[in-house]
């Protein structure tokens, strides 16, 4: 059993090299290849879900002097569920995609890259040694790097994913630096040897490795100030989008911070509640403000990832992996249902719908439930996760309690308002195009599927190990209050002018929210542009100074010889006088020498 | 079994007599190509019937005994990952010649083979005067590959290789002869067994400073590297990747093997200086790749940085981060030489090597756009490819100092690491995305991944995998050195 572990990433791993030498024409071979790793890891995720234990296998990859890598897995019932919803929505977005992508001439290379991504978040979430980890979590970045850049209609493509792939790696310079500390301080990288050993670390080098760790998880989970690149990674395709936002790529980075709980105390668990308490009120507020349906989902997603950071800075594991298991299903239910909405509406933006409730009956329903489950009403999903974090706060309280508390209930408001206002726009009102049809049935399937545990994610966590105690009244009362303010002020808004966007009474703030609060435009300022002209003048100092004082040398040297060369050019004359002088010269060294001056 | 050793560097020096003689015939080069593939067969076959010494197998016969210089060669398991290195990709630079349209095709084989049996008696060498003989053949004939196959500033770039690594020589050759002269032996073996033969540390630190330099100029460390831009911009296709795979490695291989080994002492007294040397090396060279404009040239200069990472796991002087360098030795070599191949290529199909000439090769050439991007992903370290490993530990091992100047170097090093995934995105992004340009779309037919060439790039793209995925293959024969004791104590 423990041995099988390695199936979760290795098969769709060795099914992604498969699918990477297929030839381009082979559509069919390339599914059915890319489906059949995927779906080998979901059932061993099943499989392992299912024994209910924790399960290990390690062997020894590398040593580097004193210092060894392991090539090593664990599978907790936690992480069983993880990977199971891994492979779930990985294996549903493998199928949606076959249908999606059928006019692609680049599908053959998707589906593997697609399969890759499935193996190197699988092999994130069973990784056992921080190094192990490494390796997946940056493969999956350089997949998404591939995969967001995919549609080569798309001008902003390349950059978008250029973008994706720069921004997660300035925090995985953290993350590296953090591994290299806790290494360093413990003499191992296998996680249970280093939280083993932490007691034994002085507070203050903890307290370090910990914010590292979180600049690596903040930049793959987009969280400010690293959540730039998510936006404009809608370039993808998607069902990319699906998959990075529901159950990869954001997912990691909570999960991480799962795995390395203990790190998070003090100082560090507060920096933590700030960072998420910040993104997720910034990011619900964009999303309340965008016109682009794919931006507001994008939007949520950061605002979501943030209350499972949330979780962790109030050292409720559980309730951030509950919460992660929730939204990776309703998540994906939207974003797949987006991927229809769009091919409807024939385009991303908000104000080109409507009315969609007519035409798409299972379109309307399924999505409905997401919309219902992310803004949090009960007994949908989404309401038990939310719920569980924001009532370990209210117990955790003190500062970082408080934090995470009355933040949460301000995005939970928030929520409601920009959820109920994008499911009223999409598909109520009067139709502003064509009223649509459902999607065919390989599309249609995953949108059903989904709908499950969307719905019943919730109540059927109370029987599993994920959560402990039912809800109290305090903070379920406020929180409840606060989703039923937002769905209302929003609903109550549209209802006396139906023809207009609810978030035109956000009046002169929109463009700033709907902008993302201008950060892209801070971030090129501070970032980009100067490190852009650093590297024009290191360049043109290399080959001036640095180069210059090479070529000067001999130019010099040359100069030199040509002088010297000048002086024998002398005429008759001037040589016998100096045959001469060498001569007295030589005459007196000579004397002086025989008379014994220097004896 | 020195049989073997022996013909590790008997069968490319046959084989360059060969083409020398021949070098009007086209079947000569042929034959020699065969050579080189025997060469490199031979060298496979080096840890067979290996012995219990630190070297594996030793050859060593009086030369010149007058100056110290004995025919003195011998393997382990530091040397022998750059022996296989360097014979694998000369013969794929054979390869390349014989089925490209080169200009007296022979001729450079010749010199081709004559600069691996330099570059191999460099790694085989177990006395220090063999070692700077065999440092010094390598330069004439690389000199005359950049002269007379390179580009059109081949003539400057050429000169200025020659004199700018001849003065690096020379200080090499000055402490070569502070090495002999006050320890009375060349036996590198012995030498780094005691740790600097008895010199004295102020003997050591000159010792160290002399021999550092002059391979600080080939590795090249900044801001010593002024010759590499113009060297590699300008030589051939397989002049860049000999340059860049192996010859680079002739300076980091020394200053581990011959300055750490002989003068322990200086190396511990210098090694602040190199560190702060590499680390500037790393960030100073991601900066200027971001700002050029020219294919070659970039990745001419992503040497320096990715050197820089070599060295600083040098100038750790720890057992970690020795390793580190000798990995990232290997990586660098398997990753710049395919990234020298690809873009070499793509300059011939298209007759352009500027960025703003290039774009939409993934359109075009899906095939080479595919393996220039994987390429591209191998440098800037991804894990799970071989570059990552070398880069990371010296990373590792700068922190692991437990000093606040150490975390610093640490910290900057690591930026450096995200700086050269700025540029080579950048580099792939102008290159492969974006509509194909006229010069892209015109040279659709040469742009194509041949067999011939998925013969040339699969070694270097399966040896890329392979080391990312199982890096134990190689660290398992660095550790089980003796010579790495000695020099990380």
């Amino acid at each position: 059993m423990s041995a099988s572990i390695w199936l979760l990433p290795l098969a769709p791993a060795a099914c992604a090299l498969a699918g990477l030498l297929v030839p381009p024409s082979g559509r069919r071979p390339a599914a059915a290849i890319a489906v059949t790793g995927t779906a080998i890891a979901f059932v061993t995720a099943v499989a392992l879900a299912f024994g209910g234990g924790t399960y290990h296998f390690a062997t020894r990859l590398a040593g580097f002097g004193d210092i060894t890598v392991h090539a090593a897995v664990t599978v907790t019932p936690v992480a069983a569920y993880v990977a199971v919803a891994v492979a779930t929505v990985a294996l549903l977005v493998q199928v949606y995609s076959y249908a999606y992508l059928r006019d692609d001439d680049r599908y053959v290379p998707y589906a593997a890259q697609v399969a890759l991504f499935t193996a190197a978040m699988l092999l994130v979430v069973v990784s056992d040694d921080l190094v192990l980890l490494l390796i997946g979590w940056e493969l999956m970045g350089a997949c998404s790097y591939l995969l967001i850049g995919h549609d080569r209609r798309l001008p902003e493509a390349p950059a978008a994913a250029v973008k994706a792939f720069l921004v997660t790696r300035v925090g995985d310079v953290g993350l590296l630096l953090g591994i290299a500390l806790l290494g360093f301080h413990t003499g191992s990288f296998r996680i249970p040897e280093v939280l083993a050993a932490l007691p034994d670390m002085t507070p203050g080098t903890v307290t370090a490795a910990a914010l590292l760790v979180l600049a690596g998880a903040a930049g793959k989970s987009a969280q400010f100030p690293l959540h730039s690149w998510l936006p404009d990674a809608m370039a993808g395709p998607t069902p990319v989008s699906a998959l990075i936002h529901a159950a990869t790529m954001v997912a990691a980075g909570a999960f991480l911070l799962f795995r390395l709980l203990p790190l998070y105390t003090g100082a560090a668990a507060v920096v933590v509640a700030l960072v998420a308490a910040v993104t997720m009120i910034g990011a619900a507020l964009a999303a309340l403000a965008s016109d682009d349906l794919k931006r507001v989902l994008a939007w949520s997603t950061v605002s979501q990832v943030a209350f499972m950071f949330g979780g962790i800075a109030v050292a409720a594991g559980d309730a951030a992996v509950f919460h992660l298991l929730s939204h990776a299903a309703f998540k994906a239910l939207l974003f797949l249902a987006a991927g229809a909405v769009i091919h409807v509406a024939g385009g991303n933006s908000l104000a080109a719908m409507g009315g969609l409730r007519h035409g798409a009956p299972v379109l309307f329903t399924t999505m409905t439930l997401g919309f219902a489950a992310l803004a949090g009403i009960p007994p949908l999903s989404g309401f038990w996760s939310k719920e569980s974090i924001l009532g370990a706060a209210a117990g955790a309280g003190g500062l970082t309690g408080n934090l995470v508390l009355w933040a949460g209930i301000v995005t939970v408001a928030l929520t409601a308002a920009y959820a109920t206002r994008a499911w009223l726009l999409v598909f109520l009102g009067a139709p502003r195009g064509s009223t649509g049809h459902d999607p065919e049935p390989l599309m249609r399937w995953p949108l059903l599927i989904l709908a499950v545990p969307t719905v019943l994610l919730g109540v059927a966590a109370f029987a599993g190990p994920v959560s402990g105690e039912p809800p109290h009244l305090w903070p379920t009362l406020p929180v409840l209050a606060a989703t039923a303010l937002g769905a209302a002020a929003v609903y109550l808004w549209w209802r006396r002018e139906p023809a207009t966007d609810p978030a035109t009474r956000l009046g002169a703030a929109r463009p700033l929210f709907a902008a993302g609060f201008g950060f892209d435009t801070l971030q090129r300022a501070l970032v980009v542009i100067p490190v852009t002209l650093l590297g024009r003048f290191a360049s043109w100092a290399d080959v001036t100074i640095v180069d210059g004082a090479v070529d000067g040398s001999g130019h010099v040297t040359s100069a030199t010889a040509r002088r010297i060369a000048g002086w024998h050019l002398a005429g008759l004359p001037r040589h016998l006088w100096f045959t001469a002088a060498g001569a007295v010269l030589l005459a007196a060294v000579g004397t002086a020498a025989y008379l014994g001056m220097w004896a | 079994m020195t049989a073997v050793l022996i013909a590790v560097l008997a069968l490319p020096a046959a084989g360059g007599v060969l083409a020398a003689l021949g070098h009007r015939h086209r079947s000569a080069g042929w034959l020699a190509t065969g050579f080189a593939a025997a060469g490199l067969l031979a060298a496979v076959f080096l840890p067979a019937s290996r012995g219990d010494g630190p070297l594996w197998h030793r050859f060593d016969v009086a030369w010149a005994p007058a100056i110290g210089l004995r025919f003195d060669i011998g393997v382990d398991g530091i040397s022998y990952p750059l022996i296989v290195l360097t014979a694998l990709l000369t013969l794929l630079c054979c390869l390349h010649t014989m089925s490209e349209t080169t200009r007296r095709p022979t001729a450079l084989i010749g010199l081709l083979l004559a600069v691996e049996v330099g570059i191999l008696g460099v790694f085989l060498a177990a006395n220090i005067v063999a070692f700077f003989v065999f440092f010094e053949i390598v330069l004439l004939p690389m000199y005359a590959i950049i002269a007379f196959w390179g580009g059109p500033g081949r003539r400057a770039a050429a000169a200025k290789f020659a004199l700018y690594t001849v003065l690096g020589s020379l200080l090499l050759l000055v402490g070569v002869y502070v090495v002999v002269s006050s320890t009375g032996t060349g036996d590198l073996v012995a030498l780094a067994e005691s740790g600097g033969g008895g010199m004295s540390p102020a003997t050591q630190l000159v010792a160290f400073a002399l021999l550092g330099v002059g391979f600080a100029v080939k590795s090249p460390l900044w801001p010593l590297h002024s010759w590499l831009p113009a060297a590699h911009t300008e030589a051939p296709t397989v002049g860049s990747v000999i340059l860049a795979g192996v010859l680079l490695k002739m300076g980091t291989y020394g200053l581990i093997r011959v300055g750490l080994g002989v003068a322990p002492e200086g190396a511990h007294a210098a090694a602040p200086v190199l560190l702060v040397l590499a680390v500037a090396a790393i960030v100073v060279g991601g900066l200027i790749c971001l700002a050029q404009r020219e294919l070659k040239r970039l990745i001419a200069y992503s040497s320096v940085g990715h050197m820089g990472f070599v060295l600083l796991g040098i100038a750790t002087l720890s057992g970690t981060g020795i390793t580190a360098a000798l990995y990232g030795n290997i990586a660098h070599g398997l990753i710049t030489g395919l990234l020298f191949f690809l873009v070499g290529s793509i300059k011939q199909a298209t007759g352009h090597g500027m960025l703003t000439e290039l774009g939409g090769l993934r359109t075009t050439a899906p095939g080479l756009a595919g393996i220039l991007g994987f390429a591209a992903l191998a440098s800037l370290g991804l894990p799970g490819l071989a570059g990552f490993w070398g880069e990371a530990f010296a990373v590792y091992a700068t922190l692991a100092g437990d000093s606040t100047a150490r975390a610093v170097a640490a910290a900057v090093a690591a930026a450096g690491a995200a700086l050269a995934a700025a540029y080579l995105l950048r580099m792939i992004r102008r290159v492969n995305y974006g509509p194909p340009t006229a010069a892209v779309d015109g040279a659709a037919a040469a742009l194509r991944v041949t067999p011939i060439r998925l013969a040339l790039w699969g070694p270097l793209v399966a040896a890329t995998v392979l080391l990312g995925v199982v890096p134990g293959l190689l660290l398992d024969g660095f550790t089980a050195a003796p010579f790495l004791e000695w020099v990380s104590r």
